[in-house]
């Protein structure tokens, strides 16, 4: 990590299989139960994704190529803003790992190569908790909570 | 291994804990060595703070080359806030932790 990128990892343990973990990230039926988005692609390497809002107007809220792809344990893919593809400097990298561990399956989210301070940056450490522990308890008690449509208001 | 609540509010219970967790908050992916700096607290016991936040999964970490990096892992904290804050009082709940802050800092 150099001093102008940074780094997350984070990790959560799932009573479910790589299967049904690798399901959830990757089709948009599912992910729209407790991401509140869709992910679209046919995620062979060399394809586009796009994390589509699950409000029905299909807005494009991130974007990037699909880098490595092994079913159901490795997906690695590039994350960009879709209004910055043009800017190579915007691009982060998340990788996905998932592993069998006695009767879970713990699922390790990495998101490098990112802008330090950026509102990508802040934005992303918002939401990956909130992504984890919404997927945890969607597949753990089919209860997505759809954590994502639950913005903030001013009181 | 599966982090249960308990493990999450043991490890949260003591201050050099939550220290360590600041300090990856401010800076993450650190080594054992760079959590060592400036600190009190000698090797073997930031070890041992270490392992019991990786046991809750408060703290994550991953190998690189020979050196071991630490990183925050808020996702049990976020299970803990939904369980007792649904999204109907998250609003409140923010307003209330921002009005607090302001008030502090003016304070100061």
């Amino acid at each position: 990590m150099s001093d102008t990128t940074t780094e997350f990892l984070y990790t959560t343990y799932i009573r479910s299989t790589p299967q049904k973990v690798w399901d959830a990230i990757t089709n948009p039926e599912f992910a729209r139960q407790y991401w509140g988005h869709g992910n679209v692609s046919d995620w062979k390497p060399g394809s586009k994704w796009d994390m589509v809002r699950g409000d029905g107007s299909n807005i494009v809220q991130t974007t990037g190529t699909v880098l490595e792809s092994h079913p159901p344990r490795r997906l690695v893919i590039s994350w960009v803003d879709p209004a910055k593809v043009a800017d190579v400097s915007e691009y982060s990298r998340v990788t996905f790992e998932l592993e069998v561990i006695g009767d879970v399956v713990r699922l390790d989210v990495f998101h490098n190569e990112l802008k330090a301070g950026s509102d990508m940056a802040r934005g992303i450490s918002n939401g990956w908790p909130r992504v984890l522990s919404g997927l945890k308890s969607f597949l753990e008690t089919g209860n997505g909570l759809n954590l994502m449509c639950a913005k903030p208001k001013a009181a | 291994m599966v982090a249960d609540e308990d493990k999450v509010f043991k490890a949260l219970a003591d201050a050099s804990r939550r220290q360590l967790l600041d300090r990856l908050r401010r800076k993450n992916g650190q080594t054992l060595s760079e959590l060592c700096e400036g600190h009190d607290m000698s090797r073997q016991a930031v070890t041992k703070h270490l392992n019991l936040l990786e046991e809750a999964n408060l703290v994550a970490s991953t190998k690189r080359g020979r050196e071991k990096l630490h990183f925050l892992n808020p996702v049990p904290i976020n299970e803990i806030y939904m369980r007792w804050i649904g999204k109907f009082e998250q609003g409140r709940v923010q307003a209330l932790h921002n009005l607090k802050q302001a008030l502090q800092e003016k304070d100061q």
